[in-house]
């Protein structure tokens, strides 16, 4: 196991963790024998107890992103790179550098994760309950207790454990059955838990109820989150820190609302504008114009130029490094301070009277 | 309604009925029972229960509500998909299952009503034939409608639509397989084949809630266009209040809100979305994504449960008294009418009436 205490930044670390749990550099997925690229040089830190929210398009290549942290790339993927994990007692591991066994435990008790579509997380001839005791049984762990800590979970996401344990998947709504997978990632104590569009496939109301209950639980049990999602809005309302993916690679990473409210990205500004929301002023709310790239021709320069209104020839010549535009702010754009600048805002990011929260209560 | 029994009769008649009218629908189905519950009472499922409901030529309609609420029933109900168990259906004032079974005065045949209301389903890929290229699958509405037209006009229609749909240049996308073709383009094909059997209402059933976030202003826009180009009504069906909001205030129309099976909210979209007459209408607001920041936190939910009840027992009184916040004793005994303006913004809750004996009963406690 690779021991490894040093704090360098010189890997174009955009984050500025003082104590990551995670640390991932340089990371890069590749297949067809190095051909394309599903994530291209990432390096992001995960600071301690936070949740960072990951957003991209489809084909992005966010969820490698949730993938490399647990080494977990589908074959024939190679994953290179480095991935540390710092555990809490001061341990570093080299996820990337852990033998079969190892990950096999590292998974799970340290780093958990949740993927999309429960139901097919589950195997439909399992009662929920099976799944609880087969996965304490894998990990060696004390089956009474960690029934007893499962129970504790399922009411914790207001979910009637007798009920939910002797149930078989199917006989559970879309929102119970996610709830109860959540649960179960979280059933052998995890520090950090990945999650994979959690919320995917679910209507509104319940995606809406699990991110309340997902911020209960990680203020109950100190979890570290990663939320990887399309949906910019819905991890707005949980996350501290986001992080916006396009076309295999980070381009901007920064405190909730500061990527909110003042965001240096254009890619990261249409987004934000192209997003229903109720508040926005119809007439201003736009697509993007153009098609994200594929991963065998991703443009030399900046990924984006070539949907970009900014682009120059400086943008389709050298990709951009980060920028430093902020506090714990980085964007990887050349014309970071045009964007801000010429780029507006649909939405009141900040004006209190238009949040509308508490509408509907002067009947 | 009367049958007139003259020609020009029939035409005015047909001038004033709206061009889809639900009166007092009910979908219910029975579960499926096992082999030892044969003699038993079957558990009933009241997907729609009692909704009545008009849909103008020109309109749009979004229908929002959670899973299981019955707004996907409905929406195969009001264009004749779903044999409704109680209630009427009528399109320009014909019953549509009268003409589909040949009972009474049939005015307009049944296949005239069958093509004039479609449907764009919710996953492109599963409703377009894997094995045939897009040519050919928007081919067959044409053969349908007018076989008189030859080949070369075939294509050159098809072309022209795939581009009106935005796929350029249309020779490039009318050879390929929908595999072949991203998710957005797989459910413009969808549209474009609903719109060759120039329909005037087509159900767009979840029809954006598949594609990615960016892609979805675009194609609700480009359904909006084609309302106006084509003269279709559109009934739209989300979970998603801000898509519902964006699509009803563009195209001038109503957003209608669902609760197991009844229609708790309907009214002009703005003005619902302002002044929500329903609690559940609020709880919806709660859920959707905001990026104003002051909400942007994970409030609590106003309501008092997260799971929405079991459909084969719906609560009694106003079903929704088990989850709202501001339920009395008088919810869980009678179930709210829907009330407000004809044709202007009703709601479905005992709270709209100042002078109702609810200010008066106790709140209910868990």
């Amino acid at each position: 196991m690779a021991q490894n205490t040093t704090m360098d930044r010189e890997y174009g670390d955009p984050s500025t963790a003082t104590d990551p749990i995670i640390e991932m550099r340089n990371a890069k997925v590749t297949y067809d024998n190095g051909e394309s690229y599903v994530l291209d040089d990432v390096s992001v830190s995960i600071e301690r107890n936070e949740v960072v929210g990951v957003v991209g398009e489809s084909g992005s290549g966010k969820s490698m992103l949730a993938s490399a942290m647990l080494d977990a790339i589908p074959d024939p993927g190679r994953l290179s790179g480095e991935v540390l994990y710092h555990r809490p007692d001061g341990t570093t591991i080299d996820v990337l550098e852990l033998s079969d066994e190892e990950l096999r435990q590292f998974r799970w008790e340290e780093v958990a994760m949740v993927f999309q579509g429960a139901m097919s997380s589950f195997n439909p001839t399992m009662k929920i309950g099976g799944h609880f005791k087969e996965t304490l049984k894998a990990h060696d762990a004390h089956v009474t207790e960690g029934l007893e800590f499962a129970r504790e979970l399922l009411s914790d996401l207001y979910l009637d454990p007798d009920r939910v344990l002797d149930s078989y998947p199917h006989e559970l709504s879309g929102g119970m059955t996610q709830r109860a997978l959540i649960a179960l990632s979280l059933v052998l104590e995890p520090d950090v838990l990945v999650m994979d569009e959690p919320t995917a496939a679910l209507d509104l109301l319940m995606q809406r109820s699990i991110l309340m209950l997902l911020q209960e639980l990680q203020e109950k049990y100190d979890l570290t989150m990663v939320f990887i999602t399309h949906d910019l809005p819905l991890v707005a309302a949980l996350a501290d820190r986001m992080a916006v993916m396009y076309a295999f690679d980070l381009i901007e990473v920064a405190p909730r609302d500061q990527l909110i409210g003042d965001s240096g990205h254009p890619y990261t500004r249409a987004l934000l504008n192209s997003t229903p929301n109720l508040d926005a002023p119809l007439e201003e709310m736009r697509a993007i114009e153009g098609q994200s790239p594929a991963p065998i021709n991703v443009p030399s320069g900046c990924s984006y130029a070539p949907r970009c209104p900014l682009a120059t020839e400086e943008c389709r010549d050298v990709d951009p490094d980060f920028y430093d535009t902020g506090a714990g702010h980085s964007t990887a754009c050349h014309r970071w301070e045009e964007a801000r600048e010429s780029i507006t805002l649909n939405f009141e990011a900040t004006d209190p009277t238009a949040t509308g929260a508490d509408s509907g209560g002067d009947r | 309604m009367s049958h007139p029994d003259t020609r020009e009769a029939t035409a005015t008649a047909q001038d004033e009925e709206p061009l889809v009218s639900l009166d007092n629908v009910e979908v219910h189905f029975e579960k499926e029972q096992g082999f030892f519950e044969f003699f038993e009472e079957p558990d009933v499922v009241r997907a729609v229960d009692g909704i009545s409901l008009d849909i103008e030529e020109n309109d749009v309609l979004a229908l929002v509500g959670e899973s299981g609420c019955g707004k996907s029933t409905l929406g195969k109900t009001s264009i004749g998909l779903q044999r409704p168990t109680g209630g009427s259906v009528r399109y320009r004032g014909q019953d549509i299952w009268e003409a589909k079974d040949g009972r009474g005065d049939v005015d307009i045949p049944f296949d005239e009503i069958r093509s004039s209301l479609q449907i764009i389903h919710q996953d492109p890929g599963s409703s377009l034939n894997p094995n045939q290229k897009i040519v050919e699958i928007l081919s067959q509405p044409i053969k349908l409608t007018h076989p008189e037209v030859g080949l070369s006009e075939r294509r050159e229609r098809i072309f022209s639509l795939l581009e009106r749909v935005g796929m350029n240049p249309a020779s490039d996308f009318a050879d390929r397989y929908p595999h072949q073709l991203s998710g957005g383009e797989k459910q413009r094909v969808a549209l474009s084949r609903a719109l060759l059997m120039n329909p005037d209402l087509i159900l767009a059933d979840e029809a954006i809630s598949a594609l990615d976030v960016s892609l979805r202003v675009e194609m609700m826009d480009l359904m909006l266009d084609l309302q106006e180009d084509f003269n279709t009504s559109f009934v739209f069906i989300s979970h998603d209040l801000s898509n519902a909001r964006y699509f009803a205030e563009h195209g001038d129309g109503r957003i209608g809100v669902m609760y197991l099976g009844e229609l708790v909210e309907v009214g002009p979209a703005e003005d619902l979305i302002e002044n929500p007459g329903h609690p559940y209408t609020n709880v919806l607001r709660w859920a959707t994504p905001d990026l104003a920041l002051d909400s942007a936190g994970a409030s609590e939910p106003p309501m008092r449960k997260i799971d929405i009840p079991d459909p084969v027992n719906p609560p009694s009184g106003c079903r929704f008294h088990t989850r709202c916040p501001e339920a009395r004793e008088a919810c869980q005994a009678a179930a709210p009418a829907l009330r407000g303006p004809e044709g202007g913004h009703k709601s479905a809750c005992f709270r709209g009436d100042p002078d109702h004996e609810y200010w008066d009963s106790p709140v209910l406690e868990d």
